[in-house]
């Protein structure tokens, strides 16, 4: 379990420095992960999608995200999913744990509309529990208003 | 006698109530042993509190007593050290004169005695403006619980001066906060109001949260997320025995779950789908009843004191706003119509004001209105400051300020109260970072 939350970290940590060059969030990244991986599905598809402020819309940029997962978790489909929904810390705790039931809500709902069966697609929400990355600012915001597509 | 209270109940006798003494000189104007809190401003009542005589206890309680006393605001303790008469006779009256020159409108003045494996503690309260006594108690209990003594007395000394009702002898249940921010440990701990005797009542290995004590206090309900992503649910938890249960296994998230006024309902936010409506279960049967509909988050429910009424957060007019509907749900009406969002409102146990957490212009405030939405009035800002919960006499808060985070490090957490005048906040001290804060009802003596 330790070990997963370490390949957790340093994966987060090459996809944000992934985005800081490339908003597109998936640039083939020149690592020899194993197709089919949970390491394949956060480099090179993109675990996670954001969202405005007080909204639960996925974005275009976040529809190209899910769009990439439902193709890949078609191809791989010994996957059962979690989605979890975040929000940033700028809302009160009860009401941001609805809002990211919201979000995660829809981004399964897109998902199940690109043909992946709903009996695989579980939600959760962390309201703003369990930020990603840690931060008071706006970069920082932006980034903890997600839904994250989790594998098991 | 409440026999689940044998453990720690002090057997409370009035003693000596009236004992009429010969009148002082004439009271100077500016100090008098009354306060009247709806003022719009007052001096804090100066207070001399003697160490009780008789065991080392009796310099323990005092020193709780004046720390209650002082954190309240409404009273100004004034040092030991500058005591003018020493060894008193815990019986006798005091040289009102000597009191009147170190500035003191009241000298409280208690002794200690051993009684068959029990302390037996009594106190009187000297008006010493009108050189009289103002009130004396007698209370026994069993040794080690000298501090909720002390709370019991700080309340009686409290209700005497101001008339209402003390909050010293109550707990207080938070989430207590440690370890870093992307993983933080979260769990239920229960304190006395003023920080002490801190126990842990779940382990922290799946998140706890939004504690709210039954009205007896001997239940707490909370919500925890389960083992290995299994979904948040509310818990009823027995906080003696810690035994706890699940209030329904639904099939999505179950959260901010409060009691009815009389401890026979629970009301909860249930999820389904992505949308948040507001359900009453009956804890007699465990029968569910649906409260609102729509497609609208309905969450932060709280009942009216009378139990007639409750209060919710609800985003159906496109942002959060606080809206009132009848106990068994219908006629709903919005309430809040000032700048901003407003979120986890908590109905007063007077029944007078509505607290709630304000968001607006990028900070945080923590407020009040009527319940009819009238009146608001913040009494504090922040950052970020959130979710009031009231002292069971309707004139405190507490509530928790987070600091912002910085260099990938959480910002300090931490129980705050204040006032609802506004005027008087002070920092509650624990033993870790702490959000989350329930006030409990006075505890049943």
């Amino acid at each position: 379990m330790r070990m997963i939350k370490a390949l957790t970290a340093i994966a987060a940590m090459i996809l944000i420095a992934a985005c800081s060059n490339d908003q597109q969030a998936a640039a083939p990244a020149t690592t020899t992960v194993t197709p089919g991986s949970v390491a394949d599905f956060r480099q090179n598809v993109g675990d996670r999608v954001f969202f405005e402020t007080d909204q639960s819309t996925v974005r275009e940029d976040g529809r190209q995200t899910l769009n990439r997962q439902a193709e890949w978790l078609k191809k791989y489909g010994n996957y059962q999913i979690t989605i979890e929904g975040h929000c940033d810390e700028r809302g009160t705790r009860e009401y941001n744990l609805a809002l990211g039931e919201r979000r995660a809500n829809a981004a399964r709902q897109y998902l199940v509309a690109q043909g992946i069966p709903a009996a695989r697609v579980k939600t959760i929400s962390y309201g703003k529990e369990r930020p990603d990355p840690v931060g008071s600012d706006e970069a920082a915001w932006a980034r903890n208003r997600r839904a994250v597509t989790a594998l098991q | 006698m409440n026999t689940r209270f044998d453990m720690m109940l002090p057997r409370r006798q009035t003693i000596l109530g009236g004992v009429a003494l010969a009148a002082g000189a004439a009271a100077p104007a500016h100090a008098q042993l009354t306060i009247d809190m709806t003022k719009p401003s007052f001096e804090p009542v100066p207070i001399a509190i003697v160490d009780f005589k008789g065991d080392k206890v009796g310099a323990d309680i005092a020193g709780v007593v004046r720390n209650d006393l002082q954190n309240s605001g409404l009273f100004r303790s004034i040092s030991p050290s500058a005591f003018i008469q020493q060894n008193m006779d815990p019986n006798a009256p005091p040289r009102f004169p000597d009191w009147r020159s170190v500035g003191a409108a009241g000298v409280v003045v208690g002794q200690v005695a051993q009684s068959g494996g029990n302390i037996k503690v009594d106190f009187r309260l000297w008006d010493v403006v009108v050189g009289q006594q103002a009130t004396g108690l007698s209370f026994t209990s069993q040794p080690d619980k000298w501090r909720r003594l002390a709370h019991i007395i700080a309340d009686a000394i409290y209700k005497r001066v101001t008339g209402e009702e003390g909050y010293f002898d109550t707990r207080v249940a938070y989430v207590a906060e440690t370890g870093p921010l992307g993983n933080r440990v979260k769990r239920i701990a229960i304190m006395d109001q003023d920080g002490f005797n801190t126990r842990y009542i779940t382990d922290g290995k799946t998140i706890a949260l939004t504690p709210r004590f039954s009205p007896t206090l001997q239940e707490i309900v909370y919500m925890a997320y389960g083992e290995n992503n299994a979904p948040p649910r509310v818990y009823l938890q027995n906080v003696e025995s810690n035994r706890r249960e699940l209030l329904g296994n639904f099939p999505g998230m179950s959260f901010a779950p409060r009691f009815s006024p009389d401890g026979t309902k629970v009301v909860m936010s249930i999820s389904a789908d992505g949308n948040t409506d507001i359900y009453e279960m009956d804890l007699r049967g465990r029968a569910l009843r649906r409260l609102t509909s729509g497609p609208a988050i309905d969450t932060s429910p709280s009942y009216s004191s009378d139990g007639s009424q409750i209060v919710f957060n609800s985003d159906r007019g496109g942002t959060q706003q606080l809206y009132v509907m009848g106990a068994g749900g219908g006629g709903e009406r919005r309430i809040s119509f000032g700048e901003g969002r407003y979120a986890t409102p908590v109905w007063s146990p007077r029944g007078d004001f509505i607290a709630f957490t304000k968001i607006s212009g990028g900070s945080f405030g923590i407020g009040v209105m009527r319940s009819d939405g009238s009146g608001e009035r913040m009494l504090a800002n922040g950052f970020l400051v959130e979710g009031p919960t009231w002292a069971p006499n309707g004139r405190v808060l507490m509530f928790f300020r987070q600091q912002p985070n910085s260099g990938g490090r959480a910002g300090s957490v931490t129980l705050h109260q204040v006032d609802i005048t506004g005027r008087f906040e002070r920092q509650v001290p624990t033993q870790t970072d702490a959000s989350d804060p329930a006030w409990s009802p006075l505890i049943p003596q």
